[in-house]
């Protein structure tokens, strides 16, 4: 390891002595103040160390033991996952001061499932892939099952952990078959010479795209995602469809960019249809959702479905292209998940229970207008209506869609976004109603968690209408990544 | 810079009329009125200067906006889009006006979305880059929802989604094309640029061509609308509020109007010919069919809305006969069809409100109730029949005119519309305000100042239209010229 390696790997360094800073505080003092404010340090801190080692970064990136690809890639995803976080940490405070005992454990399990998370992003190396996918995976176990004592969490939590667990199998096997193929656990690439129809390579992909599909929750692999984002604390839910479903996109996206994986027309073939049926499925069942937990749920198997296409368009030529959709789209599914997700959360706390029928989200506009507009915002948002991000994400799509002429798939984003119009309304109209009493006037909403999703709200609106900021950031970004 | 000025006015009045909700519940209509007004005079303003300044355009404006795409914001009027954007202005005047008695509760909110919807129609007409098009074209579609949604009648939930879906559904087809059609250009010369001059004439495979044409063309006359995406007309306007009816039915109808002749016909003028005859024929399926389904109806305001889709038929008609005269026939159609139904909207609003109902077998010999109501819907109903010496006629005939030099047959049957037209037309009024009164109605308030007043406006843009029309062509003709070029 050479100094340079240190310099660019600072982040994790930080992000890993964090946690254990973070341990060694709860083991000294158990406070809930203690234990927020050094996770927030540890978060603003390795935040902070990205910049120093951006400096440092070379074009094209620094590989560290033949198993990490630091580079532009890496720490803008890093970047997105860290600010995931961040909001998770604000949001979840209210939360869990109101709650009884153990409070102060659960920034420790953010904190490693944002490691694992960013091991994930700039693995190139079968190893830290599943490294990082389990410290990400065992800590969410945790974080869904949380509020130990009441019984949703608990059962979406021993949902989750089988499932994922099957899931983990499949792409251990896969991965088996792979380096039976080639011989190797690193993301081998084509110039190296290895055939893509070699039949164990593209049995194991099959497996292997099966384990991430779950991750994914795509159709038909979708089963687990509203019974888990249901039963889950709604700040967890927020960070699991978030963060964790970013960092298996991040790690597929650099995983086809050097492999060249779906150039397999077989496999090319499959991933399409799983794309068409996850964003018309996941549409379609939104419709009839009364809960709003599960509502975004489905809307979120749709989303990634449509992200698909970004990734598809990695087997073509235009891999920086491909890199720069999902990094734009991301972003944006970020940026409005966690809005979403943080006023059902906010409203929750302020009342004292979980808010997640549609019904109690009636008049909100009277009661509420600002968390009324955030919604609002966040439900055009998904819906791809201009002035909010959505639309700049949804018209990076049509384009990658039309630059891999993927004509399919861009039919699909067309009839999924149509139909997905017609439940983000129903939130929206909702909220517009007259409710018919003027209770909930009275409710306290805690003063960080409204600052946390105003912020958000107005990322989405100010990205929406001057996108070309954060666009300018991304390429930066992806000439800075090592690309073949 | 002016139009950049004119859409922030909207965008910012809109803001402060929802803000001055808090201090005053009346204040945001005034402060509403005020704006449209002064948005009107700058439009006027914008009008006496001429285009010597800036070209051929009667004002421009840049900004920069999405350098990696090449998207800006470019914004410029030429005759067509000026004389679009005052009868925006004009009608966002007569909307506030007809909403002075009708919404009880959030009126600030309410004016704010009127004023944004404005700002967006705006835009629409003045976006000369493909991109920020489909930007204003889909920010006027919320608070359009919005005002269905919050303020209209029994069904305006559903009503309000219906017409959102098939909105957002053929947009996104006409976004899918806006973006092949960038790539395409971008495939014959290397560079992506969304600016509508640069568009202009990318040589593409014809059967590619006609693919991109259709998306434009769906999201257009879906919005027009023609047959046979029309079914979300009558629910819409039928529910919603008086000032949203005469949004919908004065500009926002016109938008897919000007779509066609800015964009479907000028960016894929060969596709577009060979697709004439089908438009031509849909368009006269709308008219005989929106006149054969008005005539049905016994509901004020879906009498209204279905004439409207039988008007609509002309642009169709007009633009694909491929002349000048069946375009400035179109023009003049989009214009003079904005002030008569605009104002048959708003008598609708003013009969429910006072009756709180829209069924004509309710009403009957209003006439001698409110003489006043009664002479002005006679004079707007003669209008819209298409009466001589009125803007409706002036449009209508020469779209005849332009279409008898290219398809007799034709034709012939838009011109059997014109006969329904009068069928329907008579059948209001006689059914409404002629005839037996109506013995459980026994008094009602007549017009007053307020609505005379814009009542007369828009009696007197008719009667200009109608009288001395050659104002109008004259503003459009230079376009209408380079369209003709086409050929």
């Amino acid at each position: 390891m050479s100094v340079l390696d240190l310099q660019v790997g600072l982040p994790y360094l930080m992000l890993a002595g964090g946690v254990l800073l973070v341990m060694l505080a709860v083991s000294l003092k158990r406070s809930h103040q203690v234990a927020f404010w050094s996770c927030l340090v540890v978060v603003l801190a390795t935040i902070g160390s990205h910049f120093y080692g951006w400096s440092y970064l070379p074009a094209g990136g620094v590989k560290i033991l033949g198993q990490f690809q630091i580079d532009g890639f890496s720490y803008f995803f890093n970047i997105l996952f860290l600010l995931g976080t961040l909001v998770t940490a604000l949001l979840i405070q209210p939360y869990l001061e109101k709650s009884s005992e153990n409070r102060e454990e659960f920034y420790l399990l953010l904190l490693t499932a944002t490691l694992g998370a960013m091991t994930m992003a700039s693995a190139t190396h079968f190893v830290p892939f599943v490294l990082g996918l389990e410290i990400l995976s065992i800590s969410l176990y945790a974080m869904i099952a949380y509020p130990e004592r009441s019984r949703p969490p608990l059962e979406a939590s021993l949902k989750y952990l089988i499932l994922s667990g099957v899931a983990s199998s499949f792409i251990l096997f896969g991965m088996a078959l792979i380096y039976a193929a080639y011989g190797t656990m690193e993301f081998w690439t084509e110039t190296a010479g290895f055939g893509l129809d070699h039949t164990y390579a593209i049995i194991g992909h099959t497996l292997m795209w099966g384990g991430l599909a779950f991750k994914l929750s795509l159709v038909p692999f979708h089963m687990w995602t509203p019974d888990v984002y249901q039963g889950a604390p709604t700040v967890v839910t927020g960070y699991l469809a978030t963060v964790s479903k970013g960092a298996v996109a991040a790690l597929v996206l650099r995983y086809a960019v050097e492999t060249g994986f779906l150039q397999t027309e077989g496999l090319f073939a499959v991933i399409s249809i799983i794309a068409l049926l996850s964003m018309i499925g996941g549409n379609v069942l939104a419709l009839l959702q009364k809960n709003i937990k599960r509502l975004l749920a489905y809307s979120s198997i749709a989303h990634l479905g449509y992200l698909l296409i970004g990734i598809l368009l990695a087997s073509a030529a235009n891999t920086d292209f491909a890199i720069e959709t999902v990094m734009v789209y991301l972003t944006a599914y970020f940026l409005i998940t966690l809005a979403a997700f943080g006023v059902v959360n906010v409203i929750s706390v302020a009342n004292g229970d979980e808010r997640v029928a549609l019904e109690s989200y009636t008049g909100l506009f009277w009661t509420q207008p600002l968390l009324a507009a955030i919604l609002t915002l966040a439900s055009l948002s998904l819906a791809g209506i201009p002035l909010t991000i959505g639309f700049i994400a949804k018209f990076y799509l049509f384009a990658a869609g039309i630059e891999g002429t993927l004509w399919l798939l861009i039919w699909g984003l067309i009839i999924g976004s149509a139909i997905g119009v017609f439940y983000y309304l129903r939130i929206i109209i909702s909220m517009a109603r007259k409710p018919e009493d003027a209770e909930g006037t009275t409710i306290r909403i805690p003063f960080g968690g409204l600052v946390t999703v105003c912020a958000l709200g107005l990322s989405l609106l100010f990205f929406g209408v001057y996108p070309a900021p954060l666009l300018e950031l991304i390429q930066i970004v992806v000439s800075m990544s090592s690309s073949i | 810079m002016i139009l950049f000025w004119l859409i922030s006015l909207l965008l910012g009045g809109g803001v402060v009329a929802w803000l001055a909700e808090k201090v005053n519940e009346d204040l945001p209509w005034w402060i509403s009125l005020v704006i449209f007004v002064i948005a009107t005079a700058l439009v006027v303003y914008t009008w006496l200067s001429g285009t010597g300044a800036h070209g051929p355009y009667y004002a421009t404006a840049y900004l920069e906006w999405i350098p990696q795409f090449d998207i800006n914001v470019v914004l410029r009027a030429d005759g067509l889009s000026l004389l679009l954007i005052g009868l925006t202005t004009i009608l966002g005047i007569i909307a506030v006006v007809s909403s002075w008695s009708e919404t009880q509760y959030r009126k600030g909110f309410f004016q704010f979305n009127i004023l944004w919807v404005m700002a967006g129609v705006v835009g629409v007409f003045a976006a000369f880059d493909l991109f920020l098009f489909f930007f204003f074209w889909e920010v006027m579609l919320i608070p359009m929802y919005f005002l269905i949604a919050i303020w209209g009648h029994e069904e305006r939930e559903y009503a309000a989604m219906k017409f959102f879906i098939f909105t957002q559904a053929s947009g996104l087809l006409m976004l899918a094309a806006i973006v092949a059609l960038v790539w395409a250009n971008y495939a014959a010369t290397g560079t992506i640029t969304f600016a509508y001059d640069n568009l202009l004439g990318v040589e593409m495979q014809s059967g590619f061509a006609t693919l991109i044409m259709l998306g434009f063309f769906i999201a257009f006359i879906t919005k027009l609308p023609s047959v046979p995406v029309h079914t979300w007309l009558p629910d819409a306007h039928t529910q919603a509020p008086t000032a949203g009816s005469v949004i919908l039915a004065g500009i926002l109808l016109k938008t897919g109007g000007y779509g066609i002749i800015r964009f479907t016909v000028p960016l894929f003028p060969d596709a577009s010919m060979d697709f004439a005859t089908i438009a031509m024929i849909l368009g006269v399926v709308s008219i005989l069919y929106g006149g054969y389904m008005a005539y049905s109806q016994s509901d004020f305001k879906r009498l209204v809305a279905y004439s409207s889709i039988a008007h609509m038929g002309f642009i169709l008609v007009g633009v694909y006969s491929f002349n000048e005269l069946g375009m400035q026939g179109a023009i003049v159609t989009m214009i003079a069809h904005g002030f008569s139904t605009a104002a048959l909207f708003m008598m609708a609003g003013s009969l429910q409100e006072r009756l709180h109902t829209r069924e004509m077998t309710k009403m009957g010999g209003l006439w001698v109730k409110a003489p006043r109501m009664g002479v002005m819907t006679m004079f707007f109903v003669i209008a819209s029949v298409g009466m001589p010496g009125l803007g409706n006629f002036v449009g209508e005939f020469l779209v005849l005119i332009g279409a008898f030099k290219v398809n007799v047959l034709l034709t012939v049957l838009a011109t059997i519309g014109i006969v329904v037209a009068a069928v329907y037309g008579l059948s209001l009024m006689q059914r409404s305000f002629q005839g037996t009164p109506n013995p459980d109605v026994q008094t009602m308030t007549d017009y007053g100042v307020r609505e005379m007043s814009v009542m007369v406006l828009m009696i007197v843009a008719l009667v200009w239209i109608g009288v001395y029309p050659q104002h109008v062509l004259d503003i459009a003709s230079p376009f209408v010229e380079m369209m003709a070029l086409l050929k």
